[in-house]
């Protein structure tokens, strides 16, 4: 019964935000479809925390993973042969596949022209020049496996250290405006930016062999899969992998269609890459970014008000639930979605409830400082008269504080349309989506394709609210006065 | 009507009201004056029940209302304050029906009441359909008036009702109050700090200050046996005043 429950539902592939990531996660996923199980690909969802909690919280059921980042970052203290690291994996109810064929290790490179300036041939090489200024992708330089164990064991002095994209570190050190980034030794643009890779003389990295890890409640519910991605099994040499990365990273060939071309080229397997046109992405993201904006902003407006009112009436209670909203809203947004992945996993729900938290600090104050700047005598007046609380809170208050009110919504929506861009961090879609993947392929025309719909969305909803603000403040309030 | 006994109010250290003493008789109309900072606001704010005395009892009808809720009570007292207090987001009719709604009169009981203040406070029905920044200083008061005597109150307290109003509309509207006051036979005390105004409209002014009575009497009384300096410098500002104007 229960495995028949899930054969209706497919099999979810996910992968993390770089390119060679998401080209293995479109590999498994036509090998999946070409066997006959429906399977998708959740591309770039995130870095290595987002994908493994994922997995484990069975948000999705397979993606690719390198050996390295198995015994360093996730299962630390695991010995380095793949056996252990079976074993230990099979500890979370995960399993793995063997070694891919090609092994993507860390390294650090510098410009050819600079290399052969300074002669830097080695990490060790460095620590002779304390000026470079290193800029490394933000995921490496906080690895127990990354900067941290380099810059001990090379005991490297240089403190011009900056964490930046790990795309845009190609950009910045081709620029010259930094010396020496981390590399991973599959990266199509090493070759491209002429970058020298520099040798590690201590043997400081560890082995990235590159697998798939899955949940092992698949070799029940889609054993087709498993046996299908077995076939990648030491199928990819490291050529293989950087003329995939190059393909797409350098000419622009989008993942599905460089992965269809290597199934076709290596195992004859004809696959139907699934590539949206411009117009239907346009419209697939417009709808997700309006469901992550709408239903997160509407949440927001039925919780801040009554809080609003709580802060007003009860100017103790006020002073915390202030406290509190003030400071949700200063997480940053991607340590808030991590956290919720262990507890709603990913997807469109933690990415709502992000952005339904964010909404509140706007809508509360407003409606604090609005029901608080009502003047002194309307408030008298309207007790006097002998109004019950509720009545006049109905019928005088909020009306009166109405206009503040909705500034807070308007505050909000703008800001949400935003922030809701993060939605594509833990796959919940929306315009962000072609932004990252715009930042990781260096292709301004997706970038756009997210940000001028954002920006028009903003723009939208600025003035759609002068429209309501016409249907929500009372006549009365609009008016000029005549004295 | 409304009955004080030694009642004190202080805002942290600044005594407000030091053991007043006073009672408003029915059917009398009381004017209260004195320098800002006397108590009079304060005196207002409890009989109006939005303030609590720290010491001494105040009674209503009899009714103790220095302790608990006078939110039943409050239908017995009109209250209008110096802009007229009227709510922008409602309309003239909105608010001088509001309260009446509130209690559930139907349609035609509220339009038959409102007509008869209508007539009483001269306004013309269309006053009623604008909002309160439409209309000018003079009608706001007038329509505030008529919310205040919506409910058929017993007592009307009037806070500054002509203070922001120019001398003309001023002059005008005080001939008129003092009529309504006396067609209508109902308690009724105001605040002002224009000594002739306090004389055109009772015979009994209570003079404060610092919180406390100094006199009680007609404004000749005032005027030929002040009860202390206080008084008769009070009594020559005032005239000094009017002169000016």
């Amino acid at each position: 019964m229960v495995t028949s429950a899930f054969a209706t539902e497919p099999v979810r592939v996910g992968s993390k935000a770089f390119t060679e990531s998401v080209i293995l996660g479109e590999l498994a996923t036509q090998l999946g479809n070409n066997a006959g199980t429906p399977t998708i690909h959740r591309a770039q969802l995130g870095g290595t925390r987002v994908l493994w909690e994922a997995l484990l919280a069975g948000q999705i059921d397979i993606y690719p993973e390198y050996t390295g980042t198995i015994i360093q970052e996730l299962i630390p203290g695991t010995p380095g042969d793949t056996a252990a690291i079976d074993t230990a994996l099979r500890q979370h109810g995960i399993g793995m596949t063997r070694p891919l064929g090609f092994n993507d290790t860390y390294a650090l490179g510098v410009p050819e022209t600079l290399a052969r300036q300074l002669s830097l041939r080695s990490i060790s090489d460095l620590a002779e020049h304390p000026m470079l200024r290193f800029g490394f992708s933000n995921e490496f330089l906080n690895r127990k496996d990354g900067w941290p164990v380099v810059k001990t064991v090379y005991s490297l002095p240089q403190t011009n250290v900056t964490g930046l994209d790990h795309d845009l570190a190609y950009r910045a050190v081709a620029s010259g405006s930094i010396d020496v980034i981390d590399l991973y030794s599959t990266d199509a643009e090493i070759a491209y930016y002429h970058l020298r890779t520099l040798d590690d003389d201590r043997h400081v990295f560890s082995a990235y062999e590159a697998v798939y890890v899955y949940r092992l409640d698949l070799r029940d519910r889609a054993p087709a899969v498993i046996k299908a991605i077995t076939r990648l099994e030491g199928a990819i040499d490291a050529s293989h992998m950087i003329e995939m990365n190059a393909l797409s990273k350098l000419q622009k060939v989008p993942e599905a269609n460089v992965a269809s071309q290597f199934l076709l080229t290596q195992f004859q397997i004809k696959s139907t890459p699934h590539v949206d046109g411009m117009a239907a992405q346009l419209l697939l993201r417009t709808r997700e970014h309006l469901l992550l904006v709408g239903v997160s902003l509407a949440a927001s407006i039925i919780v801040a008000i009554p809080l609003g009112v709580l802060a007003f009436l009860w100017p103790r209670v006020g002073q915390v639930i202030l406290a509190v909203v003030a400071a949700i809203y200063t997480i940053p947004s991607l340590a808030l979605l991590v956290f919720m992945i262990p507890l709603l996993g990913i997807g469109t729900l933690p990415a709502i409830i992000a952005l339904f938290l964010y909404g509140l600090l706007p809508i509360v104050r407003n409606t604090h400082a609005g029901l608080l700047g009502i003047a002194p005598g309307l408030r008298e007046s309207a007790i006097v008269l002998g109004l019950s609380p509720s009545a006049r809170l109905l019928k005088i208050e909020l009306p009166l504080a109405s206009p503040s009110i909705l500034a807070g919504i308007k505050t909000a929506a703008v800001i949400n349309v935003g922030t809701a861009t993060i939605g594509a961090l833990i796959g919940a879609g929306g315009y962000g989506q072609p932004i990252l993947t715009g930042i990781r392929l260096a292709d301004y025309r997706l970038i756009l394709l997210g940000a001028i719909p954002a920006a028009v969305l903003a723009l939208m909803v600025q003035s759609g609210f002068g429209l309501l603000e016409r249907c929500v403040v009372p006549r009365g309030l609009r008016v000029k006065s005549r004295r | 009507m409304f009955r004080l006994d030694s009642v004190s109010k202080s805002y942290g250290s600044e005594q407000a009201l030091d053991g007043v003493s006073l009672t408003i008789a029915p059917g009398d109309t009381t004017a209260l004056i004195g320098p800002s900072g006397s108590g009079k606001s304060t005196l207002f704010g409890l009989l109006t029940g939005l303030m609590k005395p720290d010491t001494g009892i105040i009674y209503f009808r009899d009714q103790d209302i220095s302790r608990g809720s006078i939110r039943e009570l409050r239908q017995h007292i009109g209250y209008v304050i110096q802009d007229g207090g009227l709510f922008p987001h409602l309309t003239g009719h909105g608010n001088v029906s509001l309260m009446a709604a509130h209690l559930g009169w139907s349609r035609s009981k509220i339009t038959s009441r409102v007509d008869e203040l209508l007539d009483l406070t001269r306004l013309s029905p269309e006053v009623l359909a604008r909002y309160p920044a439409e209309m000018s200083g003079g009608q706001q008061q007038r329509v505030a008036l008529v919310r205040a005597l919506m409910l058929d109150a017993d007592v009307l307290l009037l806070d500054e009702p002509l203070g922001s109003l120019d001398p003309i509309v001023r002059a005008e509207l005080q001939q008129e109050l003092a009529k309504i006051f006396r067609r209508l036979r109902k308690t009724v005390a105001l605040i002002t700090h224009d000594l002739a105004e306090a004389g055109y409209f009772s015979d009994r002014i209570v003079l404060l200050r610092n919180g406390r009575v100094v006199q009680t009497g007609s404004i000749n009384e005032l005027q030929n046996s002040p009860a202390d300096d206080f008084v008769r410098q009070f009594v020559r500002a005032q005239q000094l005043a009017g002169v000016g104007q």
